[in-house]
C-alpha cells in the first residue's frame, strides 16, 4: 500500500512528466521484438507497441506514434511498469489497470504511478486513450 | 429581422438548460451536426402520430396524402437551390448523395487516361468514392493545388484541368478550413473543358444563399442534419439530363416499372429512379420543416451572423494569445485552431470538462494536415443560433489551456 496519498498536483505533474519527456518512445534498434499497431477511431492516437521477451519476463517494452497526452503517459508508463516483469505479473497488473479505468474492484497494490489515471473516467471520451497502450500490450501477451 | 433571442427559444436543446460536465452546454461543433427547432421535431412526430402511411403504395387517402407531402418537401427543396423538383433525389446524406454520382455517374461515364480532380482540403466522403472509382475505370485521382492558405481558386483549377478532366469534385465550402469556393468560376472552367462540376455542399448550403444555377454546378450534395433537419436524410441535386444517365445503385421496390423473368428491368425517370425501397419519410418531411425554418430566419441573415461571429471569435482567440489559428481569413463561421503546447484532443477534453462542445482530430479530411504541418486541430464552428457569450466561454476556455489536465481532477 502506498505510504502517502498522491496529491492532484502529483498526479498532474506524473502525467505531463511521461508526456512531455516520455521514456520508452521509440522504434526498437535491434531485433527481438514483437509489435502490435494500436489506434483510435475517436482520438488521433495511432502508436506501435514493441515487446521483448527472455524466458518469460519483459526485458524491453517500447512504443512510438500519434499520440495524446493522455496515451503518451499511459503508454509509457505502462512500458516502464511491465520491463522486468514476468508476463504473469504484467497480464496482473494490466487487468487490475483496466478494472480501475472501468470503475471495478482492483488491486491498487500493483497498480504504482499508473493509478494517476483513476480520473479518466470523468473525460468518457478519452478512456479508450488510457487504455489502448495497455491492451495492445495484453494482446502481444496473450500471443505467447 | 433578426432575433437572436427568439431564435434560442425555439431550439430545445438551447433552451432546456441542457449540461455537459455540469457546464450549461455550449454547443461549437455545427460543421459536424446542428440543433433542430420545434418545427421539424413536430414535423417528424406528426407523421407518427397523424399522418403515417407508405408513400406511393396504396389507394386510400392517408397514402395520397402523404405521396403530396413528399411531392410539396421536394418542392421546397428545389425552390431552396434554385432547381426543379423533378432535380431532387432525396438520399441519406451528402456521403450517399457523393456515392450516388461516382457509382451511378461516374463509374459508368470514365474510362481509362480520364482524370478526377479533387483538393487535399476535401471530406472523406469527397474523396473515397472517387478513389474506388478511378480502381474500376482506370481513371486518375489529381489535386488541384490549394494557395499557402489553404484556399482553392479558379486560378489553379485552370492550370491543373487538362482535356482528360472529366470530373472536378470539390467541397463549396471546406469542412476544415471553411473557405468558400469560387464555385461559379470554377463550373465555368470545368465547362470550358468539357468536364463536370460535382458540388460538395455538407458545409455551404445550411450556410450560404444557394442558387445552383447561377452557381452552374452540375451535381450537389448536402446533409439534412447540418441544417437543422433530421439525421439519415440528405439530397442529391442533378441537372436533370445528367440524372437521366445515372445509373441506380441501390435498385428494388419504388424504383421500377416493370421486370422480367428474362431479367429486363425498366426503371422510373429520375428522381424516383434513385429512391428504392421505403423512403426515409419522417427525414424528408423534418427536412422540409427545416428549410421553412431557414426561409424564415432568412438565409442572407444567417450569413451576416456567422461571419460576424467568425470575426468576433478570431478576435477572441487572438486576445488570449494562447491559440495558433489556422484560417483567420476564412469566411465562414468555422475556426480552427490548436492551443499552444496543448494537444488537439487534450485541448477538445479541457473544452468538454468546461460545457464546450468542439471537435478534435482531422475532421475526416485526412489529406489536410500534411498541408497543415499537424497531426490534428480543434474545430469550432457556429450556426445561426450561436451567441457571442459562446464565443466568449471558448476563448476563456482557452486562456486556461495550459491547465488541460484540470479535466481529469
Amino acid at each position: 500500500m502506498p505510504t502517502f496519498e498522491l496529491t492532484p498536483m502529483m498526479m498532474r505533474e506524473i502525467i505531463m512528466d511521461h508526456y512531455s519527456s516520455p521514456r520508452h518512445k521509440a522504434d526498437p534498434v535491434k531485433d527481438g521484438y514483437v509489435s502490435v499497431h494500436a489506434e483510435s477511431t475517436n482520438c488521433i492516437d495511432d502508436f506501435h507497441v514493441y515487446l521483448k521477451e527472455k524466458d518469460g519476463i519483459v526485458e524491453d517494452a517500447l512504443w512510438n506514434g500519434v499520440a495524446c497526452t493522455i496515451s503518451t503517459a499511459s503508454t509509457d508508463i505502462l512500458c516502464d511498469q511491465v520491463i522486468g516483469k514476468s508476463f504473469k505479473e504484467s497480464k496482473y497488473m494490466i487487468e487490475q489497470f483496466l478494472n480501475m479505468i472501468e470503475e471495478k474492484e482492483y488491486d491498487e497494490s500493483v497498480l504504482d504511478e499508473a493509478i494517476v489515471f483513476i480520473n479518466t473516467g470523468k473525460q468518457a471520451a478519452r478512456i479508450h486513450c488510457a487504455t489502448m497502450g495497455w491492451t495492445a500490450m495484453k494482446d502481444l501477451m496473450e500471443d505467447k | 429581422m433578426f432575433d437572436l433571442a427568439k431564435i434560442r427559444s425555439d431550439f430545445p436543446m438551447l433552451r432546456n438548460g441542457i449540461q455537459m460536465q455540469g457546464k450549461p452546454l455550449v454547443w461549437l461543433d455545427n460543421a459536424s451536426t446542428t440543433f433542430k427547432p420545434d418545427s421539424v421535431i413536430e414535423a417528424v412526430t406528426k407523421y407518427y402520430t397523424e399522418q403515417t402511411s407508405n408513400a406511393h403504395r396504396g389507394d386510400y387517402d392517408l397514402c395520397h396524402n402523404m405521396d403530396l407531402a413528399i411531392a410539396e418537401a421536394r418542392k421546397t427543396v428545389a425552390d431552396f437551390i434554385g432547381a426543379e423538383s423533378r432535380e431532387i433525389v432525396f438520399t441519406a446524406g451528402s456521403t450517399e448523395s457523393l456515392n450516388l454520382i461516382a457509382y451511378g455517374y461516374a463509374a459508368y461515364h470514365l474510362q481509362a487516361g480520364d482524370e478526377i480532380l479533387l483538393t487535399e482540403a476535401e471530406h472523406a466522403s469527397n474523396v473515397l468514392p472517387w478513389f474506388q472509382v478511378a480502381e474500376m475505370t482506370g481513371a486518375k485521382v489529381r489535386f488541384i493545388p490549394l494557395t499557402k492558405e489553404g484556399r482553392l481558386t479558379s486560378e489553379n483549377l485552370a492550370k491543373t484541368i487538362t482535356k482528360n478532366t472529366k470530373i472536378v469534385a470539390i467541397a463549396a465550402v471546406t469542412n476544415v478550413l471553411g473557405y468558400i469556393a469560387p464555385v461559379k468560376e470554377l463550373a465555368e472552367i470545368a465547362h470550358k473543358n468539357g468536364a463536370i462540376l460535382v458540388c460538395d455542399g455538407a458545409q455551404s448550403v445550411p450556410h450560404l444563399k444557394t442558387d445552383v444555377r447561377d452557381l452552374g454546378c452540375d451535381f450537389l450534395a448536402f446533409s439534412g442534419h447540418k441544417m437543422c433537419g433530421p439525421t439519415g436524410i440528405g439530397v442529391l441535386y442533378g441537372r436533370y439530363d445528367l440524372l437521366k444517365e445515372t445509373h441506380a445503385f441501390l435498385t428494388g421496390g419504388g424504383m421500377n416499372v416493370r421486370f422480367k423473368k428474362d431479367c429486363t428491368v425498366d426503371v422510373y425517370e429520375p428522381p424516383m429512379r434513385f429512391e428504392a425501397g421505403t423512403q426515409n419519410i419522417e427525414g424528408i418531411l423534418g427536412l422540409k420543416a427545416a428549410v421553412d425554418y431557414l426561409q424564415s430566419v432568412g438565409m442572407e441573415n444567417i450569413e451576416r451572423h456567422e461571419k460576424e461571429l467568425k470575426r468576433y471569435a478570431v478576435q477572441k482567440l487572438q486576445e488570449t494569445g494562447m491559440a495558433h489559428i489556422y484560417n483567420p481569413d476564412s469566411e465562414s463561421g468555422i475556426i480552427t485552431f490548436n492551443i499552444d503546447g496543448v494537444f488537439a484532443q487534450d485541448a477538445a477534453t479541457l473544452l468538454n470538462s468546461k460545457g464546450i462542445a468542439c471537435r478534435s482530430g482531422q475532421h475526416c479530411a485526412k489529406l489536410l494536415n500534411d498541408f497543415l504541418g499537424t497531426v490534428a486541430t480543434v474545430r469550432a464552428s457556429v450556426y445561426f443560433y450561436t451567441s457571442k457569450e459562446e464565443i466568449d466561454a471558448l476563448a476563456d476556455a482557452v486562456s486556461h489551456g495550459k491547465e488541460f489536465l484540470d479535466a481529469y481532477f
